[in-house]
């Protein structure tokens, strides 16, 4: 990544902070990569002559006489087919011990899909996960992250999702990773032998925060090349991006910035955006979806982090542990895929709306009706009936170790209402009822 | 000449330029990039430094790079063709820039200067004209789009010349118009204002004094907006604020919609242009984009644009308000603007006000509310602007800047309650909290009496009590048990869930149930409030519910049947015949 033709040295720091370094220099364009005492930063601010650098390693040990040299251009990734079953770093350099990848050089972070020239998502991704396929139905070109507290299975739950996907590649983009985490997917893509359709870019817990601001727009790009350029199916997986904007809080905290809520930039939307909305369906067929994982703390998705996220992603995926049937569900009243009506009853059957409603609706009656038990109250036959029924739905379609095709999940959840309830209590369009309705 | 100018900082997309002459607050320039060109606007000014904000990315600026001032503020372009186009912020044509990705410093002609238009003189020589009067018009689609005297024309002037009927290209003159002092100018079929500046020319603004219907019964029956009034929705994400804003843009009562995407995701502007060539406007019979204009600039879009895209749509709807048309003017979000102006406001290091927004921030949002409403132009005809604008507030908490400041600008409100969204029930527009202050205005209690029945506001204020005195009772039951309460209790309970399963609940998804025209919303209120009206002696609260819940089903299945059909007259029947057993 480094071009020697450009290259001005200087020697003379005015200012260290822990992320940043400031320095008096000329020629220098924004958003440049430069090099201080050997480690990698970028140029974020200038005031006059004074230029400010963002150390990604952090700036521990850095002398004032640290010797800076700038690049003259902003940082880049070589593509080609040759990045396919590759493990890099968050600065795209090979960690599996392979050669250094030939291509084209490229800028990463580049521009925006004119949005008039983005097709309409049309693609379902099936997962045989009923909590997915049948509630919050997956599209290709979608973004959509897993909201989950820091103890349920999220990686675990995405490298299915993954594998199960009829994709042509799989990004990875691993931010704070675990080192066990790191391993894990590793072995699961080595085991499903997929690793020739897998590339890999990886920030783990044992290296330093202000990295992992470059593994997004890394992932991306060769998202890009194999989207844009070869008309490919890709599959983007980020994770935590909780921790990535856990970087951005650090760095524009060092450059003084006034904090907005949870301590988070003012910019957050935009800096999240930037990243989700390069999911895309392209005309030629090509195209970009990302699963991501937000961790929540405690669930509070009021937090600046999921919160900004929601409003940028199409639709989230709620973990959490059903205390009644002790499985890890993907909560359908958290849930949501904005993508899905795209899909639900045009490459699904014509049943699956009303289904998906019903059951949720009577799921929310079931969690009513377990209210008022825990306040002490006599239930109903309605309300026993529906608790039964919520036990059943939970251990039969939102548990996420059901792995079944959307047709069985449907009838499945006939059988439920027909065990359950009446035809008018689900309340379900006549013409659906006298077609599919169970006895 | 020309003020020009050298970059000396950078922070992000605020630059500072040192200048060499008078500059002028908002005004736009160019920065020079090696052959690109990045355009921006100045935001503030001290001393010889003028601080820019860049509608592009500032990737590879120097300082030292040239600047180059345009001695105006940031201008649209109006004229004909403005509908079925997409723009971006700062009114680019999307659809004929080259490439799959938007290249930085790319600039596109918002309107076709080949394409002829047909032209009818509506004035003639020697007519005396003010800005905003009427010269001529063309069609453009259906639409008789006029072509006036610029706004930015002060004075009086005399008609010199004026083109013949026939086809004239935008640029070409269609009329010499003669000032005070002797001296002509030429008109043509565009004419530029600043977005930031509202429109004139009109004789007076009223008070809205009439529905805008929208075919969302939450909206029409409960909360109605006036045509011209304004309103907003707020909500958590995953409310279902973006499905409520297109139905209103599907089906809302308006001769010219304008969406403005700001800020929002991509995908959703796909949706628009993708379907709405498809779907068919209820009121005209015609391709629904036929009659709407997107504004885009989406999350991952310039920041700074994102102001600019909301002043761009009202000002294209200003436009043809002035022609005498009904425009609706939909921005999602309002939030995604605020955040963009506090961006900036934090890059030059201003004090903020609460979570760290501008101080100015409900100065700024009020301002803009104003410009919607109807007025009444100088040849007595009407025309209105009404604008919905959604707020995404931070947490779903609505005790917040831009939930709060936008409370005072905006006269009706849609508050978009999770619970209910949790529930799947949608609209999930809270019954109780939400408002509409033109339901107090004697001028539309009128026009609904006239237009809809005698008694319809009554019963819109009857079923709002019922709803909420079926909220207070469900509370109680909650904290006393089934048991606790009296059966009269569960009645009361059920008949408000009677009300919000059946008009307030509405499925956006149905061909059918999704649009309900005002005769239907009426003859629906009528009859469940009929249903209401009676008192049912119940043996215990689950017969009670067994009841209401088979009476919810069969009224269910009326929603989803066409009005008045006979699979629709079947069920009313079979209530009919129950209800008449009753007495």
């Amino acid at each position: 990544m480094s071009s020697k033709a450009f290259q001005r040295t200087y020697t003379q720091l005015e200012a260290i902070t822990k992320a940043t370094v400031s320095l008096k220099a000329q020629g220098v364009s924004n958003d440049e990569l430069a090099t201080v005492a050997g480690r990698l930063a970028q140029v974020v601010k200038m005031k006059g002559d004074t230029v400010t650098l963002q150390v990604f390693s952090g700036t521990e040990g850095i002398p004032t006489d640290a010797e800076v040299v700038f690049f003259g251009a902003a940082p880049t990734l070589n593509v080609s087919d040759d990045l396919a079953g590759r493990f890099f770093n968050a600065y795209g350099q090979p960690i599996d011990g392979g050669p250094a990848v030939e291509g084209e050089r490229r800028f990463i972070g580049g521009p925006s899909v004119n949005p008039y020239k983005r097709k309409q998502p049309s693609q379902l991704i099936p997962t045989g996960i009923a909590g997915i396929d049948l509630n919050n139905t997956l599209v290709s070109g979608q973004k959509i992250p897993f909201f989950a507290d820091p103890d349920q299975p999220y990686n675990q739950v995405m490298a299915m999702v993954a594998l199960r996907a009829d994709v042509d590649k799989i990004i990875l983009g691993g931010m704070g990773l675990s080192n066990d985490d790191y391993l894990y997917f590793k072995q699961m893509f080595e085991s499903a032998g997929a690793l020739d359709k897998i590339i890999s870019f990886v920030n783990t817990t044992e290296q330093p925060p202000v990295e992992r601001l470059l593994i997004p727009d890394m992932a991306l790009t060769a998202a890009e090349y194999f989207a844009v350029d070869k008309n490919e199916k890709v599959l983007v997986l980020l994770t935590d991006m909780t921790l990535y904007a856990d970087a951005l809080s650090i760095v524009s905290n060092r450059m003084d910035q006034i904090p907005s809520k949870d301590s988070m930039p003012g910019s957050l939307y935009s800096d999240l955006a930037k990243i989700y909305e390069k999911a895309v369906q392209l005309p030629d067929g090509g195209s970009i979806t990302i699963i991501a994982v937000t961790t929540l703390n405690d669930g509070d998705i009021t937090h600046a982090i999921p919160d900004n996220t929601g409003y940028i992603t199409e639709g989230q995926l709620f973990l959490r542990t059903d205390t009644d049937t002790g499985k890890v569900i993907i909560d359908p009243f958290r849930s949501l895929s904005r993508l899905k009506q795209l899909v639900i009853g045009k490459q699904t059957r014509e049943d699956h709306n009303q289904v998906m409603n019903t059951a949720v609706r009577l799921y929310a009656d079931a969690s009513n009706a377990k209210t008022k038990l825990e306040n002490g109250f006599d239930l109903s036959d309605y309300d026993n009936r529906c608790l039964e029924f919520a036990k059943d739905y939970s251990n039969n379609l939102l548990a996420i170790d059901v792995n079944i095709s959307i047709d069985e999940m449907l009838d499945t959840a006939w059988t439920l209402f027909g065990k359950y309830f009446t035809q008018a209590e689900t309340g379900i369009k006549a013409e659906l009822i006298e077609k599919y309705w169970k006895a | 000449m020309k003020t020009t100018g050298i970059v000396t900082g950078i922070i992000a997309n605020l630059v500072t330029v040192e200048i060499n002459g008078p500059v002028s607050q908002n005004e736009i320039c160019f920065i020079n990039v090696g052959e690109d060109k990045l355009m921006a606007e100045v935001i503030k000014v001290t001393g010889k430094s003028a601080f820019v904000q860049v509608y592009e990315s500032t990737r590879a600026l120097k300082n030292g790079n040239t600047v180059e001032f345009e001695g105006h503020m940031l201008e649209v372009t109006l004229g004909p063709g403005l509908l079925s186009s997409n723009y971006d912020g700062l009114q680019n044509n999307l659809a004929t820039m080259e490439g799959v990705f938007l290249k930085r410093g790319e600039y596109t002609l918002p309107l076709d200067l080949e394409k002829q238009w047909e032209f009818t003189p509506l004035a003639k020589v020697g007519d005396r004209v003010v800005a905003a009067d009427w010269l001529g018009e063309v069609k453009e689609g259906w639409l008789p789009h006029k072509i006036m005297v610029p706004f930015a024309f002060e004075g009086e002037y005399t008609i010199k010349s004026i083109a013949q009927a026939g086809s004239y290209r935008v640029s070409e003159t269609i009329a010499v118009l003669t000032d005070a002092s002797g001296e002509d100018r030429a008109v043509t079929m565009t004419q530029k204002w600043p977005v930031k500046v509202a429109v004139g020319g009109y004789k007076e603004k009223p008070r809205p004094y009439k529905i805008m219907e929208t075919g969302v019964r939450c909206i029409d029956t409960l909360n109605p907006i006036a045509e011209g009034g304004t309103g907003f929705i707020p909500g958590p994400f995953g409310c279902g604020k973006t499905v409520l804003q297109h139905a209103i843009a599907k089906q809302g009562e308006a001769d010219v919609i304008v969406m403005a995407a700001c800020g929002e995701r991509a995908n959703e502007v796909v949706e628009i242009f993708t379907e709405f060539p498809e779907l068919i406007d209820p009121h005209t019979g015609r391709s629904l984009m036929e009659r709407t204009t997107i504004i885009c600039n989406t999350s991952n879009m310039p920041v700074a644009a994102r102001e600019a895209s909301v002043y761009t749509a009202m000002t294209i709807c200003e436009y043809y308000r002035a022609m005498g048309m009904k425009v609706l003017l939909l921005a999602d979000s309002t939030s995604r603007w605020a955040q963009a102006l506090r961006e900036m406001s934090n890059r030059m290091e201003e004090l903020p006000g609460a979570d760290a927004f501008p101080v100015d921030l409900s100065a700024i949002i009020s301002n803009f509310y104003a410009r919607a409403g109807v007025v009444v132009l100088n040849n007595g005809q009407t025309g209105a602007v009404t604008f919905i604008g959604t707020v995404s507030p931070a947490g779903g908490n609505l005790k917040e800047p831009v939930t709060e400041s936008t409370k005072k600008a905006a006269r009706c409100f849609y508050a978009l309650n999770q619970n209910r969204a949790d529930k799947k029930r949608y609209p999930a527009v809270d019954p109780i909290d939400s408002y509409s202050k033109y339901l107090e205005y004697p001028e539309i209690i009128a026009y609904l009496k006239e237009k809809v029945a005698p008694d319809w506001v009554d019963k819109v204020i009857e079923a709002k009590n019922m709803v909420l005195r079926g909220k207070e009772v469900s509370e109680q039951i909650n904290i006393l048990g089934d048991d606790g309460v009296p059966i009269s209790y569960h009645e009361i309970y059920w008949k408000s869930e009677l009300i919000d399963f059946i008009i307030l609940q509405q499925d956006a998804f149905d061909k059918i149930d999704s649009v309900c025209p005002m005769e239907r919303q009426e003859f629906m209120l009528s009859l469940v409030l009929q249903l209401c009206h009676v008192e049912r002696n119940f043996e215990d609260f689950e017969a009670c519910s067994k009841f209401y819940k088979e009476l919810i089903n069969t009224l269910r299945q009326m929603n989803y049947s066409e009005f008045k059909s006979d699979n629709f007259n079947k069920y009313l029947e079979q209530l009919k015949k129950f209800m008449s057993n009753e007495q």
